[in-house]
C-alpha cells in the first residue's frame, strides 16, 4: 500500500516539477507584449483546499506553547540599577587565545620545515585545509592558486609556500566589498538582528555585544524574540542584568514579532539607540520558521533604515553544512555578516572561507571564550595562520 | 547542487563497463570520488582514509553483477561498509542491576544536551521507566531553568541545587532513591574538550555517580572537529554511546561516522526535530545513504506515513488502480504532497531523480502558478480537459494570470502523464499483490539505492 502512495507522490512531484519548470520557462521569455493587465476581471475564487498556512504549520510545530498567551502584552522591564559601569579590558588577541593550545611549529608548518616541496607538501597542505573544515571545493581552489603562484615565484622552500598560502587565504577573506565594522551610528535608531541554527551561541553573543556596546556609550535594548526555547528569555535577562541593558520579553510561546515591535517602541520612548534582537535558533530547512524570520525582518524594516546588521551566528565546529546555512539565511533575511563563535576550541572555522568566497559574507566578530571581553574583531591574518596550526 | 555520487561514478564506469571486473586503477579512480563525497559529508579526513582502504579490499574481489551498473555496485559496497561501521540499530541503554541507572550527558556547548535530556526522559517514560531529570549545568545562564521547564512538559520530576555540579549529581542519586525513580538523567554544562578545568569537573561527576551510560551528544552539523571532541571525551570519561542531534537539517552528518570510528560505541539515539517527541533510535542505514548523498527513501516513506491519512492513502491507491488521473485528482494529491514540506526538499529525498529536475531550483510559488491555472478551470474542465477550446482557454488564462500558451503547455504535459500512467500496468498489478514489489515507482530510473531494505 505504502508503495502505491509513494508512486503517486512521485508522479505528482514529477508532474508538478515539470509543469512548474515549463511555466517558468514561459515566464522568462514573455511572448506577447499585450499581456492581460491586472485590471482584468478578478480570478475566480479558488475552491480553497485545506492547505495548511504557515501559521497553522507553526501552530503544529509549537504544540507545547499555550496558544492563548500569544496575545499577552510583552513586559518591558526596567534594568536593575547598575552601580559600576562594566569594565571592558583591552580585547584579547586571537593569537593569545589560540596560543595556549597551539604551537606555531606544529601542524602543516612544522612537518614541512626543512623539506623540499614535492607532492607530499601539497597533500599536507590539502589535508590541513580539509581538517580546518574549509571544504573540498575551496581547498582545491586555494591549492591550485598557490601552486600557480609558487611556480611563478619559483618558490622552493616550504616556508615560502606557506607564506603564499597565507596570503592567498587573507586575500580571499579581504575582498574589497567586505567591511567588518558593526554599524550603529550615534542617535539611532539602530537594530542588529541575530540569526542562526540552534545552539550556535546567539544569546551569548548578544550578551557579550550588549556589554561592549553599553561600555561604548550606547543605550541598548535587548529583544528576547526567542520565545520557543525554554528559558531563552531568562538567559538573556541574566545578561541584561549583568550589562545594564534593558530587556523586552514576553511569555514563552508569545509571538516574536510583537516582541520585536515592542522592543523598538521601547527603544524609541526611552531614547535607546541600539536594539539587539535575539531570535530562536532554527534550521534553515524549516520553511515555516524561515518565513517567521522574514516576518521579523519586515517588522524591523517598518522603521526605515533602522536595521543596520543582520548577523548570522556560526559555530566554529560547523562543517560543510555551514555554507548551506549561510546561503539560506542570506536568501531569507539578507545577512550582512558572520559571527564566528567558539573559536577558542580546536575547531578552526574554515567554513567561513567558503562562505566569504562564495557568498561574499564577511566575518565581523569572533567569539574566543566565555568572558564578556572574549568577543573580538576578526583578523584575517591571524585566522589564516591558525588554519595551519595543529593542536598540541 | 552537486552531482550525486552515483552520477559521477557512472561517468567513470562508462569507460570500464563490460570488462566484467574492476581493475585496481579503476578502483583508485573511483576511490577518489568516494573520498570527495565523504569529505563533503564532513567525515574526518583521517577516518576517510582508513575507510577507503577497507572498501578497496572489499571491492577488488567483487564480481560485477548484471543487474547493477558498476557504479551502483561500488556504491553498494561502500554503503554496506558504512552501515557496518555505523553499527546496528540499538536505541537501548545499559540498565543497572541496582537501580537507579544513571545516564550522563556530555558534549560541547550548543550540541543539544539539555533538549536531548528532556527528550530522552520522555522516551524512557513512555517505555515504562521512571526517570529523574537532573540539571547539573550551572554554567550557562538559565540552563537549569530550561531543563526544569522541559521536565514539567514531559511530566517527570526534576532535581537541581545551586551548589556545584558534583554535589548536584550526588544529591540527585539520593533524590532518586527517595522518590523511587529508577533512571537518572544528568545534564551537564557544555564544555570544550581542551578546557582542563571543566574536563576535570566532568571526571569528578563521572566518578561521583558512576554512570552506566555516559553519552556524548554530538551535533550532526559538526565538521572535522568531531574526531577531536570524541577522542577527548572518551579519554576523560569513557563513553558508552552517542546521541546525534539536529539530524532534521540537511547536513550530511559525516560526523556520525567520525565519532563512531573513534569511540567504537554505538550511536544510540538521534534527535529529529524541535518537538520533544522527535527523538528516536538511530538508523545506520539511513545515515549511510545520507552521508553518500543518495537521497533518503526511508525518510520519504516516513513522511508519507505521517502526512497521509488512512482514507487518503486508499484514495491514492484507487487512483493508481484506475490508471487514470484527472486534473482534479492531481490538485488534490498536490495538497497532500505539499504538506510534506517544500517540494524541493521532497524531491531531494528521491534517489535517481533526473538531473534537470534535481538541479532545478524549484520555487513553491511556481507550483502555485500551476495550481492557479488548474483552479481557474471549471470542475468539468478538470475532469475532461479535452473540452477546453479556444475561448475556455483564454478564460482560464485570464483567470490565472498566464498566457494561453502556458495553459496549453500544461494540458499537453498533463496528457503525457496520463499516458504514462496508463502504461504502468505493473503498478496496478503490484499493488494488488501487496507489498511484495520492489518498491520503485515506474518513473524512477533504475539505480536507486542499493543496500536499502525492500520497502
Amino acid at each position: 500500500m505504502i508503495v502505491v502512495i509513494i508512486v503517486i507522490v512521485v508522479v505528482v512531484l514529477l508532474l508538478a516539477a515539470g509543469l512548474a519548470l515549463l511555466v517558468r520557462g514561459r515566464r522568462e521569455h514573455p511572448t506577447v507584449a499585450g499581456e492581460p493587465p491586472a485590471a482584468e476581471a478578478p480570478p475566480p475564487a479558488p475552491p480553497a483546499p485545506p492547505a495548511p498556512t504557515v501559521d497553522e504549520l507553526e501552530a503544529m510545530l509549537q504544540v507545547e506553547a499555550p496558544p492563548e498567551v500569544a496575545e499577552r502584552e510583552p513586559v518591558v522591564e526596567a534594568p536593575p540599577a547598575v552601580e559600576e559601569a562594566p569594565v571592558v579590558e583591552a580585547p584579547p588577541r586571537l593569537r593569545d587565545r589560540l596560543g595556549r593550545t597551539r604551537s606555531a611549529f606544529a601542524g602543516a608548518f612544522g612537518r614541512m620545515r626543512g623539506r623540499k616541496i614535492d607532492d607530499e607538501t601539497w597533500d599536507e597542505l590539502e589535508e590541513a585545509l580539509l581538517l580546518a573544515d574549509v571544504g573540498m571545493a575551496t581547498t582545491t581552489r586555494l591549492i591550485d592558486a598557490v601552486r600557480e603562484r609558487a611556480k611563478e615565484a619559483s618558490a622552493s622552500e616550504p616556508d615560502e609556500v606557506m607564506a603564499l598560502m597565507r596570503d592567498e587565504v587573507v586575500s580571499m577573506l579581504d575582498d574589497d566589498s567586505a567591511t567588518r565594522e558593526l554599524h550603529a551610528p550615534p542617535g539611532g535608531p539602530n537594530v542588529w538582528m541575530f540569526v542562526g541554527v540552534n545552539g550556535v551561541g546567539k544569546t551569548t553573543t548578544i550578551g557579550k555585544l550588549a556589554s561592549q556596546q553599553v561600555a561604548h556609550g550606547h543605550r541598548v535594548v535587548l529583544a528576547a524574540a526567542d520565545t520557543f526555547r525554554a528559558a531563552a528569555a531568562d538567559q538573556l535577562e541574566l545578561w541584561a542584568e549583568r550589562t545594564g541593558g534593558e530587556i523586552v520579553r514576553g511569555q514563552e510561546g508569545a509571538d516574536p514579532g510583537s516582541i520585536v515591535f515592542d522592543a523598538m517602541a521601547a527603544a524609541n520612548s526611552r531614547g535607546a539607540d541600539l536594539v539587539l534582537v535575539d531570535t530562536a535558533g532554527r534550521l534553515h530547512t524549516k520553511s515555516n520558521l524561515m518565513e517567521e524570520l522574514k516576518k521579523l525582518r519586515r517588522i524591523v524594516d517598518r522603521t526605515p533604515d533602522a536595521l543596520k546588521e543582520v548577523l548570522l551566528v556560526i559555530d566554529a565546529s560547523t562543517g560543510q553544512n555551514g555554507l548551506v546555512q549561510a546561503k539560506q539565511f542570506a536568501d531569507a533575511v539578507e545577512v550582512t555578516g558572520i559571527v564566528l563563535t567558539k573559536l577558542d576550541g580546536t575547531a578552526k572555522g574554515g567554513i567561513v572561507l567558503a562562505i566569504q568566497s562564495e557568498l561574499g559574507l564577511p566575518v565581523k566578530v569572533v567569539g574566543v571564550g566565555e568572558g564578556v571581553g572574549d568577543l573580538i574583531p576578526f583578523d584575517p591574518a591571524e585566522f589564516a595562520s591558525a588554519l595551519f596550526e595543529a593542536d598540541s | 547542487m552537486f552531482d550525486t555520487l552515483s552520477d559521477r561514478l557512472d561517468g567513470i564506469f562508462s569507460r570500464v563497463r563490460n570488462r566484467g571486473r574492476m581493475s585496481e586503477r579503476d578502483i583508485d579512480e573511483v576511490s577518489r570520488e568516494i573520498r570527495v563525497a565523504l569529505l563533503e559529508a564532513d567525515v574526518n579526513v583521517r577516518v576517510v582514509r582508513a575507510f577507503i582502504n577497507r572498501v578497496k579490499e572489499d571491492a577488488l574481489g567483487a564480481d560485477l553483477s548484471k543487474s547493477l551498473t558498476p557504479g551502483q555496485q561500488f556504491i553498494k559496497i561502500v554503503h554496506d561498509e558504512l552501515v557496518n561501521t555505523l553499527g546496528g540499530t540499538t536505541g537501548k541503554l545499559t540498565m543497572s542491576p541496582k537501580p537507579p541507572t544513571v545516564v550522563l550527558l556530555a558534549g560541547l556547548q550548543g550540541s543539544g544536551k539539555t533538549t536531548a535530556a528532556g527528550k530522552l526522559a520522555r522516551l524512557l517514560k513512555s517505555q515504562g521507566l521512571q526517570p529523574l531529570l537532573v540539571g547539573a549545568d550551572l554554567q550557562r545562564p538559565a540552563a537549569v531553568e530550561q531543563l526544569r521547564v522541559l521536565a514539567g512538559r514531559v511530566d517527570v520530576p526534576f532535581y537541581s541545587e545551586t551548589t556545584d555540579p558534583v554535589s548536584v549529581a550526588r544529591g540527585a542519586i539520593e533524590e532518586a532513591h527517595r522518590l523511587g525513580r529508577n533512571i537518572v538523567i544528568v545534564d551537564t554544562a557544555g564544555r570544550l574538550q581542551i578546557d582542563a578545568d571543566l574536563m576535570d569537573e566532568l571526571r569528578a561527576i563521572d566518578a561521583a555517580v558512576e554512570p552506566q551510560n555516559t553519552l556524548l551528544v554530538v551535533d550532526a552539523m559538526t565538521g572535522q572537529e568531531a574526531v577531536n571532541v570524541a577522542e577527548a571525551f572518551n579519554e576523560a570519561v569513557g563513553l558508552d554511546g552517542v546521541i546525534l542531534t539536529k539530524i532534521d537539517g540537511d547536513a550530511r552528518g559525516g560526523a556520525a561516522l567520525s565519532v563512531k570510528e573513534v569511540v567504537g560505541k554505538p550511536i544510540l539515539f538521534a534527535g529529529t526535530g524541535e518537538k520533544l517527541d522527535e527523538f528516536e533510535p538511530f538508523h545506520p542505514d539511513r545515515m549511510a545513504s545520507r552521508i553518500l548523498g543518495m537521497g533518503d527513501v526511508l525518510t520519504l516513506i516516513e513522511k508519507v506515513e505521517e502526512t497521509f491519512e488512512e482514507s487518503e492513502k486508499q484514495r491514492a491507491e484507487e487512483l493508481l488502480h484506475s490508471g487514470r488521473i484527472t486534473l482534479e485528482d492531481f490538485l488534490e494529491q498536490m495538497q497532500q504532497v505539499k504538506r510534506m514540506g517544500p517540494l524541493q526538499n521532497v524531491l531531494g529525498m528521491l534517489p535517481g531523480m533526473p538531473k534537470e529536475i534535481r538541479n532545478a531550483e524549484l520555487d513553491d510559488r511556481e507550483i502555485a502558478r500551476v495550481e492557479a491555472i488548474i483552479r481557474s478551470m471549471t470542475p468539468e474542465e478538470r475532469r475532461k480537459p479535452e473540452i477546453i477550446n479556444g475561448s475556455r482557454r483564454s478564460r482560464i488564462a485570464k483567470g490565472s494570470g498566464v498566457t494561453s500558451s502556458e495553459v496549453n503547455n500544461l494540458l499537453k504535459q498533463f496528457k503525457q502523464v496520463q499516458q504514462m500512467m496508463k502504461g504502468m500496468p505493473g503498478v496496478a498489478r503490484r499493488a494488488k499483490k501487496g507489498k511484495k514489489g520492489k518498491g520503485k515507482g515506474p518513473k524512477m530510473p533504475a539505480g536507486g539505492i542499493p543496500g536499502l531494505p525492500p520497502l
